[in-house]
């Protein structure tokens, strides 16, 4: 007797949980699709995708280029010199198709070397700010009371904190890289404006039915919060990542611009480099400053553009009529 | 209102010992301390390194050193700066203060304006032929990489068209020698308070019309308005202070436009999505139906309710467009506080880059409560 409930559970628990394994991805991939069928509408985050393409294309060809076409000794984007062009900086030709900058390394290499160095800050940033803004918002939402008193106050000190003067004084103070300043980044606005956001969010997940549902049936507060609170905010949550990356990015260039950053290479980078070889207003040069500067304003709007197109699928106010 | 006033004050100030809080421990997560350069020094025996950090109250406990750091801040007392010894930090920064609060409330007021006048339009005008390039290209301004829109601005206006100078306060030429009667400062000054005189008139002119009937109305603000703005250029004319006050006129310009160009579209997109949510609702059917003009629709039913959350953002907004404002000042040297802070920080003047920050912080946070009583202002409903 016993043998036979043990038998039927075995034969028809992993089939049911496949079963249920398959239904949740069913669900998942045609909210995917409606989603996208909402995005795909809207021109504006068709552009800034189209934008995030070329520039993951960039990154990935760069260390293909540099393993086949490109001589290592030339083409480095920190230690290339190409002695066989009597003057640098020099002008766009075939043998540099962007030029070369003040101290003869090829301004392709470089501008291409740094995409995924941007892509890398921007993950690293929006990743630590949604981890806690989502945490924070939902756990303040649920909760509610002295948690919900504390940490909302803090976003409010967080958010008047002006980021770019004082990660100028960190700058100036520490050892700044890449990652831990996209850690810094993604705790300021973890802690500031991004969980304010989302809490408010949850308050209005927090009400629904199901909630209550969960909690009759037993549900502790961890299950509800991870289980039932979190998936419903990861939209918004993905949608501040884009966000996020957009701050990230302009932050690194600009304190990379003004030579605060322990790093090797970085578009901010390549216009300090101009500026302290007093190449910066001399726009006949064009291809020392316009290129990192275009690449930047390119990368952020890039994230902003689809983050703004994301907006219009996850909040249905702003459809279209 | 006075309570409500009140109340936020004494939050605001909590905010902001806050904030010194974490400035002073910024200092003090530093590796070592001040007296660490003297290391390599042979000269200096640890006896002396031992001293010197009595004397800097360094061997203090660190909650004794916070109270110390806080009294001396409160009775103004911010050090020395480094790199412009012996002039103490607070006297750096009230020269360069009301710098950088001109050009950061000139380029707020003029960006919202233009801001929010387009995002109505653009709302207003959704699906149109119009609206793509329009967003795209703000949105375009709106993440330019700001030292590099500078450069460009500099390049197109000052550099090849030559219609402004490249930078800096004011042309130096003209300031030296012995006949020049006025400081800098002083003429500078005198404008912030003529300026602000002014500007108080057009209020009150405002404020006065503001019952009266529409049709009456819209003649007499314009005829207030065109004789403020003469009566202004009249007294700049008349005035032995004139032509130095429109030298630094002149350079402030391309400064405000380049700040303004980058901050407007943040609320123009704000303001067409708070639009585009407001001609939902019903009152809007409500005032198509009692046939109202459009144009009253649009701007008396719909705008005047979709300015809320864009006050409330613009509100969050302000550490942004002061963080562009810094930018903005080191690539115009315009010697406000950013260009101080930028220079104290990459020269390692410490007590200067500290103070600047400081003082940023407080301009972040005056901005932001009188931003909050607007918003109270506007809405009703906050005055609890």
């Amino acid at each position: 007797m016993g043998a036979t409930t043990r038998d039927i559970a075995a034969r028809t628990q992993p089939e049911s949980m496949a079963a249920m394994w398959r239904i949740r991805l069913g669900l998942w991939w045609r909210s995917l699709k409606e989603s996208w069928v909402l995005f795909a509408e809207n021109p504006i985050g068709l552009i800034g995708l189209g934008l995030l393409l070329f520039f993951a294309i960039m990154a990935i060809a760069h260390p293909i280029l540099m393993n086949t076409v490109w001589e290592r000794r030339i083409y480095d984007p920190v230690l290339g010199y190409d002695p066989m062009v009597a003057f640098h900086p020099a002008a766009p030709s075939a043998r540099h198709l962007l030029g070369t900058d003040s101290l003869g390394r090829d301004v392709l290499s470089q501008l291409m070397h740094s995409t995924s160095s941007e892509f890398a800050l921007g993950m690293v940033a929006a990743v630590t700010t949604v981890t806690i803004g989502t945490f924070i918002g939902a756990v303040s939402a649920y909760f509610g009371g002295i948690i919900d008193v504390i940490f909302m106050r803090l976003a409010d000190l967080v958010i008047m904190i002006p980021t770019i003067p004082l990660l100028i004084v960190l700058g100036a103070m520490f050892d700044l890289n890449l990652v831990s300043l996209g850690l810094v980044l993604g705790l300021l606005s973890g802690f500031g404006g991004v969980t304010v956001i989302i809490k408010s969010q949850a308050l209005a997940v927090n009400v629904k039915p199901y909630i209550e549902a969960a909690r009759v049936a037993g549900g502790s507060d961890l299950h509800i919060i991870f289980r039932h609170i979190i998936p419903n905010l990861m939209p918004l949550s993905f949608l501040y990542m884009m966000f996020t990356a957009t701050g990230a990015i302009f932050s690194e260039a600009v304190l990379s611009v003004f030579g605060l950053l322990n790093i090797r290479m970085s578009w901010g980078l390549m216009i300090h480099t101009t500026q302290s070889s007093g190449y910066l207003l001399d726009f006949q040069r064009w291809w020392l400053v316009f290129p990192a500067g275009l690449a930047i304003t390119l990368l952020c709007s890039a994230f902003y553009l689809v983050g703004r197109a994301m907006d219009e699928v996850v909040n249905p106010r702003l459809r279209r009529r | 209102m006075l309570r409500y006033i009140g109340s936020r004050l004494i939050q605001v100030l909590i905010t902001f010992v806050l904030f010194q809080t974490v400035v002073f421990f910024l200092l003090h997560a530093q590796p070592g301390d001040i007296t660490d350069q003297f290391l390599g020094n042979p000269n200096i025996p640890p006896e002396a390194r031992v001293q010197l950090r009595a004397q800097l109250g360094l061997d203090k406990p660190l909650p004794e050193q916070w109270l110390t750091y806080l009294k001396n801040f409160w009775t103004g007392d911010l050090g020395v700066s480094w790199t412009r010894y012996p002039r103490p930090v607070i006297d750096i920064i009230k020269e360069t203060m009301p710098r950088t609060l001109v050009l950061f409330l000139s380029s707020t007021v003029v960006s919202f304006g233009v801001g929010f006048f387009l995002g109505r339009l653009l709302a207003w005008k959704r699906g149109a032929l119009i609206e793509y390039p329009v967003t795209l290209a703000s949105i375009f301004l709106y993440t330019v990489f700001t030292p590099w829109f500078a450069l460009v601005m500099i390049w197109l206006f000052a550099y090849k068209a030559g219609w402004f100078p490249i930078g800096k306060f004011i042309t130096v030429r003209l300031w030296r020698g012995s006949h020049v009667p006025y400081q800098a400062n002083d003429v500078f000054n005198h404008m912030m308070l003529v300026t602000s005189i002014f500007v108080l008139l057009l209020g009150v002119v405002l404020f006065f019309t503001r019952n009266m009937a529409p049709i009456h109305r819209r003649r007499i603000r314009l005829l207030g308005f065109v004789g403020v703005t003469a009566a202004f250029f009249g007294y700049w004319i008349l005035s032995p202070m004139g032509p130095w006050a429109g030298d630094i006129a002149w350079h402030m310009i391309l400064p405000i436009l380049t700040l303004t160009l980058v901050n407007f579209a943040g609320t123009m997109l704000l303001t067409r999505n708070s639009m585009l949510e407001t001609l939902r609702e019903d009152y809007i059917l409500t005032a198509r139906a009692k046939g109202l003009p459009e144009n009253v629709i649009r701007d008396k039913h719909a705008a005047r309710n979709a300015l809320l959350p864009v006050v409330t953002s613009l509100i969050y907004s302000f550490a942004a467009s002061i963080g562009g404002g810094i930018i903005t000042e080191t690539y115009f040297s315009w010697p406000g506080m950013g260009l101080i802070l930028l220079e104290a920080s990459t020269r390692s003047d410490i007590p200067l880059a500290i103070g600047a920050l400081t003082f940023i912080g407080v301009l972040a946070l005056l901005a932001h409560f009188a931003a909050d009583i607007v918003y109270a202002f506007l809405d009703p409903r906050i005055r609890y």
